[in-house]
């Protein structure tokens, strides 16, 4: 997806070209870019692009929001686009509408849980929620004693304790005690936190492989500039194997997430092939993310480690959003439960599928 | 940006899935009639002929070929499948898969069209084997190193010289080779080899085996002793094969046989720890087969692009490197978990054999066919960097 073949792409990328340049951002103490990026991109329409007209966003396909979140992985974004994406998403599926302004996505681990109460309200303590400092709602899944629910909650109601990821972003803590949500619906029979958790865990992996590209992009152009013994580093064979090797993640990654998305995007339920798909991509991009981070830093030495230098805007961000809607080992078992359960001679038949 | 490297999501489309069932339900078949047995990938059988006959029989080699040659004009996306189908229940291709992946297309783009018709038809019968003559004692991955000589002579050319590593020369009926037929020029050290069809079990041909660590002998020593090839049999342009090499690279690196070859330690290794494993036998399993997921759809979408008429040479070099690597590594990350496997499981005995065999099959799948550092010097080429 490293061309813009949709509208919603391209709008994107020339918001991110012009207000989210990454060495404009980087040298930029204050956050000041934060703001006029934000307007941008909701007059724009995208942060609500999962939500249909008559919820109050913009209505784009599944599809339309995986590559605009791929392009927004090549960008390293730094604010909420994912999760607000990701939360409109959620409260569409119980056809509850979206309120302006940032919002994002709790649980954010499939090992936390929130609570519906007999009396309506919501309770629980859920750790690494991307951007909870930042939004103004919260898009909650929640368990009761007659099911899975949907919820939007006021993000005044929760008591958050703010944190950061190792890429700097925000990544809070937040506990709803006994919290009176704004609208909560029963959620649809096909959804539940597995699924909330496979679809946070595509929307990383298209992040993650769309900062590879970027690696890559700027370690080969760092090679062809860098001299040293009196020639381009790109000459030197190790140096080319270990670009080849991080191309190789980097493509790994691309296909792991695009097949995910693709997947999803056309799927009519959630079955074990769509599972198959959404957890390999979690995997694999985690994966790659470490193998293909290090290249890069590899690569461009002393200068990639500066705190001036944007290439840990990528690295490290990729090594974050690995942790985001269960890391790699806790998909790898659940996978591997999976496969050991449909048994071995149905392994083939379900990687055939795809 | 950098050139972009494009994997997309390709599907494949429905009638795929029907032939699919074919294929399973004909290997079926065979293996209940005892033409291989799927758990001994060691077994003593892979020259099957009476199989490759039957394969061609149901329109599985050339498939892709046009029909008056025999073909089926079939896509290469059917062609995956079937060639997936077949590696994943190890059945015995080795007599006609050369044919059918590299040979017969090279035939088809510079053959004479009398030797088209004579040959291209028995291979989609399953009739014919085919090697391929490209390493010399010293020129392996430097292929334009080659030092075997085809001189001229009345209507043809003498050859003499050896080539070596030749998969399959001891049962072959053709071999496509390239022979020095020019010295190199100054500006250009790849000029002067020439692409030669040969025809094996002819006087000054002669076949040594060559022992492998896994006990097999499938790899040669081809012996030319003033051998006489026709002017006809030449294939291409005179002194011009390195023109003709690198296209049918993608067909030949990206297929599902570069990563699929010691798949059947996972299946085994799934069976072992059967449906309620450890974590760390869950873990393990799921991060290999996502891994596998992952190279397979890899290998899917470059199919998909050589289906398109594209050419991805830096495509099919990455799922070779990445593919080929994970296959290589594979026995080892299941020996790792069948240390843990109950000694009551029912499988073990035929998982035990299996890992001794892939283990010492694993050190030739990153030099087959490209080694991983020619591999990478083409990405790097593909990157902008040489």
């Amino acid at each position: 997806m490293a061309e813009s073949d949709n509208i919603i792409v391209e709008t994107a990328e020339k918001i991110f070209a012009d207000l989210a340049d990454p060495q404009t951002i980087n040298n930029d103490r204050k956050d000041a870019w934060k703001a006029p990026l934000w307007l941008a991109l909701s007059e724009a329409g995208l942060p609500l692009a999962w939500v249909p007209d008559d919820l109050g966003g913009s209505g784009a396909s599944l599809a339309d929001g995986f590559a605009l979140l791929n392009a927004a992985g090549r960008f390293a974004i730094a604010v909420p686009l994912a999760e607000t994406m990701l939360a409109g998403w959620l409260l569409a599926q119980a056809k509850i509408a979206s309120p302006e302004g940032e919002m994002t996505v709790l649980p954010a681990s499939p090992k936390d849980r929130i609570t519906l109460n007999p009396d309506g309200s919501l309770s629980g303590r859920v750790r690494g929620v991307p951007f909870a400092k930042a939004a103004k709602h919260f898009a909650v899944l929640a368990h009761g004693t007659g099911g899975v629910s949907i919820a939007l909650v006021d993000a005044g109601k929760a008591k958050i304790e703010a944190g950061l990821n190792v890429g700097y972003d925000d990544s809070d803590v937040v506990t709803l005690e006994r919290a009176a949500p704004i609208t909560i619906k029963p959620a649809p029979k096909h959804l539940d936190q597995t699924t909330v958790m496979l679809m946070g865990g595509v929307v990383r992996s298209l992040q993650i492989a769309g900062a590879l590209e970027s690696m890559l992009d700027i370690s080969v152009r760092y090679s062809n500039e860098r001299v040293a013994f009196e020639k381009k580093i790109s000459k030197f064979q190790a140096v080319q194997h270990n670009l080849a090797k991080l191309a190789g993640e980097s493509a790994a990654a691309l296909a792991a997430a695009t097949s995910a998305a693709d997947a999803i995007a056309s799927a009519t339920a959630f079955n074990d092939a769509v599972y198959l798909e959404a957890a390999s991509a979690k995997i694999r991009c985690a994966e790659a993310a470490e193998k293909g981070g290090a290249i890069a830093h590899q690569v461009h030495g002393a200068i990639g480690f500066t705190i001036e230098h944007i290439l840990h805007r990528y690295s490290l961000r990729a090594l974050a959003w690995r942790d985001d809607f269960g890391s790699e080992s806790y998909w790898a078992v659940e996978l591997g439960k999976l496969v050991a359960n449909r048994g071995a001679d149905e392994l083939w038949p379900l990687v055939a599928s795809r | 940006m950098t050139a972009a490297l494009r994997f997309d999501p390709i599907r494949l489309p429905p009638k795929c899935e029907e032939l699919r069932k074919e294929v399973r339900a004909f290997l079926a078949e065979e293996m209940a009639r005892g033409t291989f047995n799927p758990f001994k990938p060691n077994r003593e059988d892979t020259d099957a002929p009476e199989f490759s006959r039957r394969v061609g029989e149901r329109g599985w080699i050339g498939i892709t070929w046009p029909k008056k040659y025999g073909g089926h004009e079939r896509s290469f996306l059917e062609r995956y499948v079937v060639t997936e189908e077949m590696r994943v229940a190890n059945a015995p291709t080795r007599r006609f898969f050369v044919a059918d992946r590299q040979s017969g297309p090279i035939l088809l783009k510079y053959a004479p069209e009398h030797i088209k018709m004579d040959i291209l038809p028995r291979i989609c019968r399953g009739e014919l084997c085919f090697a391929i003559g490209m390493s010399e004692p010293n020129s392996g991955s430097d292929l334009f190193a080659a030092k075997t000589r085809a001189t001229r002579t009345d209507g043809g050319y003498l050859i003499n010289g050896t080539k070596i590593w030749t998969s399959s020369a001891h049962i072959a009926d053709y071999m496509i080779a390239i022979f020095r037929t020019s010295q190199p020029t100054k500006d250009n050290r790849r000029h002067g080899l020439t692409q030669f069809l040969v025809k094996m079990k002819q006087p000054g041909i002669k076949v040594n085996p060559i022992g492998q660590i896994t006990g097999q002998y499938e790899f040669n020593e081809v012996v030319f002793t003033d051998h006489f090839i026709p002017d006809d049999h030449v294939l291409g342009e005179v002194d011009g094969a390195w023109k003709q090499a690198t296209s049918e690279l993608a067909y030949e690196r990206s297929g599902p046989e570069r990563f699929l070859e010691t798949y059947y330690v996972l299946t085994e290794l799934v069976r072992a720890v059967g449906n309620d494993p450890d974590t760390r036998s869950a873990e393990g399993i799921g991060r290999l087969v996502a891994q596998l997921h992952t190279m397979r759809r890899m290998s899917v979408s470059v199919a998909g692009m050589l289906q398109a008429g594209k050419e991805p040479v830096v495509e099919a070099s990455i799922v070779k490197d990445i593919g080929t690597v994970w296959e290589q590594q594979l026995p080892h990350r299941v020996r790792d978990l069948a240390a843990f496997v109950e000694e009551t499981a029912s499988n073990r005995e035929t998982l035990e054999r299996q890992l001794d065999f892939a283990i010492k099959t694993a050190p030739k799948l990153t030099i087959q066919g490209g080694t991983t550092e020619v591999l990478r010097g083409i990405i790097a080429r593909g990157l902008g960097l040489r």
